[in-house]
């Protein structure tokens, strides 16, 4: 455990302790005491800038289950690096504006936080671990986290369906994304992140790469929001505005372009990974930019343009695996694909998380988040709306913000496709930059829509619940400082370069990086490029469809809601539920008689079958003991017990039958001189009589309710005289061959010398297979309490009923 | 079953030899026939005997026991006995025992097995109260 493991841990280590903070200072907001840890931690890392800009590493590893080649081993690099610092600092920001958000009194801060910090410290592992299955535990944990966030305010139906699907959409992918990990490490012989890309040339001819690769991304497509499973994003933003802005644009759904970036070096190679994730991120940017104009929602536009958004740094970081292919290229083009991917990461983070602030403020201080009712405010919230402006022109790619750089990086990534010549892309190709380019259209008029609709017009105060005010200074300072770093990163661009982009893309392009890469931002790259004239043809085809929305919104009509990938999926959730349904309906009769033909044709089918099938029934009378009188009497009384229960005309002959039946075998027990067993079926025996006795002592008697006497049935016969004969069949067949030696002469010679036993059956419950013994009596004290509780809870049922 | 002065009578005797004999299979498991499993059982057969000579309330007088606390009791020590290996850094279940010459006893061995058949004899006997219990409850 190094200083690392305890600054990962941190976070799960203070959540332990938050239910006791909110308990004990019920006067201070417990959100102060939660927001020193990401302060130190983002201090913590920003330490290791120095290493990593000057291209070390840091590894620490500290064993799990060494066995399976399982550990924490955290790696901090570039990559890692950038987004500790995006989990630590926007969590403080994050943090900081919730104090403000919700009230101390009606909330329950406690599950808040404590949700909060264990999706703190689970991002934290994703971004750092080396081995892959840990870095998989930590993002179910992120999905985990997500899911009680999303459902924080449970008594809301909407927030319950958002926080389900969400859990189920990102945890499908998790599942198919652990196959594909578990691919890995057969492929690689091991799950280190680093020990594969060191042999990523096996690995690519591998016949399970592309397997691999295709359930990966689904794991990173799923929690990414990338088209089409995109559609749970929308529905979290039921959750608190604080956590949308932190996990539902800043972080969490960044961790699938993490994952992307991670393992570039280990699948860039391929040409369906370059296709696959530009044409996905494509896809996605353009229907979520489409998609977020339609909105009435403040966080529903936020929600999709973060889809789009996520869709435009995937696709550049599609097309940044190109640059693998032109390793001999002095000034490599492609590599501006990574490096715009980055720092957009860098600037989305910036200014989506200053909207989301804004919006949430705009909720708290109106009442309401539908722009249809907004209007106006400009006059009551100029801060609020100042901001908005910053963050919304730097996501619309205006200049002097960082959003306009990074948009022109991505459109120099784009039309760099054109000049491709490598998996077809000069044909199918010539489609990114106009995608690109119409995408960016409707990012631009989305940003105006959130800007203007919101602040501009005629204010409609009487559909307002509160009377809108400026947010307290609290609230504000979050935003302020993301709107300021907008700015400065627009400035001055090149802060960036040398301390986080280079190492985070010489992370992610190992091989490329190593010839004395540099990264340079620049402002303004002449007149006559292609980046300037797209941007200025955006502004202006984009000025003109707002001014003329009204008018061509009809479009978003001739899509009915019946055909959306949202009925498909609650007809897919709604069918499975249909089905399993009938299904246990079917089988489930409730009838015990029924259960137990279920069981018993399948243990006969299935001990039958595998006796005969496996060739293992053998008949061999050699070794046996010459057989006794007593036996021979005891025999007997055992078959005449047990038949004469069949034919008992009361219950208490039929228990009394059995037990007789019972006291016979542990009598053969004692013939067979195993006193242990003989004595607990003694016991058990009386105990079980007793009990029985005890049952059926107030039930009517048989004779009373004549429908309780059986018929005879042939099948139930069948069934159980081909159980009863299976089973003497089996005990035959493993007498007669003796594959092994027996285990019990070790247990007779170690008993003693080893465990200090003279009983060596005693010796093994408790010590050979202790653990054994362990489990068998957690069974019976479940088994204990559901008795109890069943019986138990019917009767307060029946009583709350009179 | 109120007025069952014979079966009552002995009862009084028979429960108290039942449950010396069976802590004295239980202590003596190790080495001869016995055990916790055995021994829980055969206190729960004492238990019942008596249940069966009286009845649940009068039982529930003598003998003021939670059974579900029992059985968690018993859980408890069992786990403990087994984590106690990774306090000393051997593995999981390896039992400690030496022999000491005690006073009245003589020659005797003590043994930590003897504290995870404990937890077995707990669990046994509070299931097997519990479960009667809350049948025999149930009318």
């Amino acid at each position: 455990m190094s200083s690392l493991h305890w600054v990962v841990f941190s976070p799960f280590l203070l959540a332990i302790f938050v239910p006791l903070l909110f308990k004990q200072f019920r006067r201070i907001h417990t959100g102060w005491f939660v927001l020193i840890l990401p302060i130190i931690l983002f201090v913590y890392f920003l330490q290791f800038i120095v290493v990593t800009s000057s291209g070390n590493t840091v590894m620490e590893r500290a064993d799990w289950i060494p066995s399976l080649q399982i550990g924490i081993d955290l790696y901090v690099d570039g990559l890692g690096l950038l987004f500790a610092l995006l989990i630590t600092g926007i969590g403080s920001l994050v943090v900081l504006y919730s104090v403000f958000y919700l009230s101390k009194e009606t909330e329950k801060l406690n599950q808040f936080y404590v949700f909060l910090l264990l999706f703190m410290g689970a991002m934290l592992g994703v971004v750092l671990s080396d081995n892959l299955i840990g870095l998989y535990m930590f993002w179910e944990f992120t999905s985990l986290s997500s899911f009680l966030l999303i459902g924080y305010w449970n008594e809301r139906e909407r927030s319950r369906y958002g926080a389900q699907k969400s859990l189920l959409i990102t945890v499908l992918g998790g599942l198919s994304m652990l196959g594909g990990f578990v691919m890995l490490g057969f492929m690689g012989q091991t799950f280190s992140i680093r020990e594969l890309i060191s042999q990523s040339a096996e690995i690519f001819a591998h016949p399970l790469f592309i397997p691999a690769m295709l359930l990966i991304l689904l794991g990173a497509f799923t929690k990414s929001a990338q088209f089409p499973f995109h559609i749970w994003l929308p529905d979290a933003m039921e959750a608190p505005t604080p956590v949308s802005a932190y996990l539902h644009s800043a972080t969490m759904v960044k961790a699938g372009i993490y994952l992307v970036a991670r393992l570039s070096p280990i699948f860039a190679e391929s040409g369906v990974w370059l296709w696959l994730i530009s044409a996905v991120g494509l896809v996605t940017l353009f229907w979520g930019s489409f998609s977020a104009v339609k909105q009435t929602d403040l966080k529903g536009i936020l929600a999709f343009s973060t889809i789009s958004q996520l869709g435009l740094i995937m696709s550049l970081l599609g097309l940044g695996a190109a640059a693998l292919h032109f390793e001999n290229l002095d000034d490599n083009i492609y590599m501006a694909a990574t490096v715009a991917a980055i720092f957009h990461l860098i600037n989305h983070a910036t200014f989506k998380g200053s909207l989301f602030m804004a919006a949430g403020i705009v909720d708290h201080e109106t009442g309401t988040r539908d722009i249809r009712k907004l209007g106006g405010l400009l006059p009551f919230m100029p801060i609020t709306f100042t901001i908005t402006v910053i963050g919304g022109f730097s996501m619309a790619g205006l200049p002097p913000f960082n959003g306009f750089l990074s948009k022109e990086m991505f459109f120099t990534g784009m039309v760099n496709v054109l000049a491709l010549d490598i998996f077809n892309m000069n044909t199918w190709g010539v489609l990114f930059p106009v995608i690109a380019w119409i995408a960016s259209v409707f990012t631009f008029l989305y940003s105006m829509i959130l800007i203007f609709k919101t602040f501009t017009g005629k204010a409609q105060l009487e559909k307002l619940e509160k009377k809108p005010h400026e947010a307290p200074m609290g609230m504000l300072i979050s935003p302020i400082i993301l709107a300021s770093l907008v700015i400065t990163f627009g400035i001055f661009p090149n802060l960036l370069s040398a301390s986080l982009i280079e190492p985070a893309v010489s992370s992610i392009q190992p091989l490329l990086a190593q010839n004395d890469f540099h990264v340079h931002i620049s402002f303004w790259h002449g007149w006559w490029t292609p980046e300037l004239w797209m941007t200025i043809g955006v502004i202006a085809i984009g000025i003109i469809l707002y001014l003329t929305l009204s008018k061509w919104k009809g479009i978003y009509g001739i899509l009915s809601q019946r055909y959306s990938l949202n009925a498909l999926y609650d007809w897919i959730l709604s069918t499975m539920d249909n089905f399993s349904r009938a299904l246990s309906d079917r089988v489930m009769t409730g009838s015990i008689r029924n259960y137990l033909v279920y069981i018993f044709t399948a243990f006969f089918l299935l001990l039958g079958v595998s006796l005969f099938g496996k060739g293992a029934f053998r008949l061999e009378f050699g070794n046996i003991a010459p057989i006794g009188l007593y036996e021979i009497i005891l025999a007997f009384a055992l078959v005449i017990g047990s038949i004469s229960i069949l034919f008992a005309k009361s219950r208490l002959t039929a228990i009394i039958l059995l037990g007789a039946v019972g006291y016979t075998v542990s009598l053969f027990f004692v013939l067979f001189r195993a006193p242990d067993l003989a004595l607990t079926q003694l016991v058990i025996e009386t105990i079980s009589v007793a009990l029985f006795l005890l049952c059926f002592y107030h039930l009517p008697k048989l004779t009373s309710r004549k429908e309780e006497r059986l018929t005879f049935k042939v099948t139930n016969a069948i069934i159980s005289v081909g159980v009863g004969v299976v089973i003497a069949l089996i005990a035959l067949s493993s007498h007669s061959q003796k594959l092994f030696d027996s285990i019990s002469s070790f247990y007779l010679e170690k008993a003693y010398t080893e465990a200090g036993g003279k009983n060596v059956v005693n010796v093994i419950l408790v010590d050979f297979r202790g653990l054994d013994t362990m489990f068998e009596i957690t069974v019976l004290g479940i088994a204990a309490l559901g008795i109890f509780a069943m019986i138990r809870l019917r009767l307060t049922r029946r009583n709350d009923q009179l | 079953m109120k007025n069952d002065l014979i079966l009552q009578t002995v009862t009084k005797v028979a429960v108290f030899i039942i449950l010396l004999f069976s802590i004295s299979i239980f202590f003596g498991g190790h080495y001869s026939p016995g055990g916790g499993f055995v021994g829980g059982l055969m206190t729960s057969a004492a238990i019942v005997l008596l249940l069966l000579a009286y009845d649940l309330n009068t039982v529930a007088k003598i003998l003021p026991v939670d059974y579900k606390i029992m059985i968690a009791t018993g859980l408890l020590i069992s786990a403990l006995t087994v984590a106690g290996g990774a306090i000393f850094d051997v593995p999981l279940m390896t039992h400690a025992y030496k022999y000491f010459d005690l006073p009245i006893l003589g020659h005797t061995s003590l043994h930590t097995a003897v504290l995870f058949d404990l937890g077995v004899y707990l669990v046994v006997v509070g299931v097997t109260m519990t479960i009667i219990q809350t049948i025999g409850e149930d009318e």
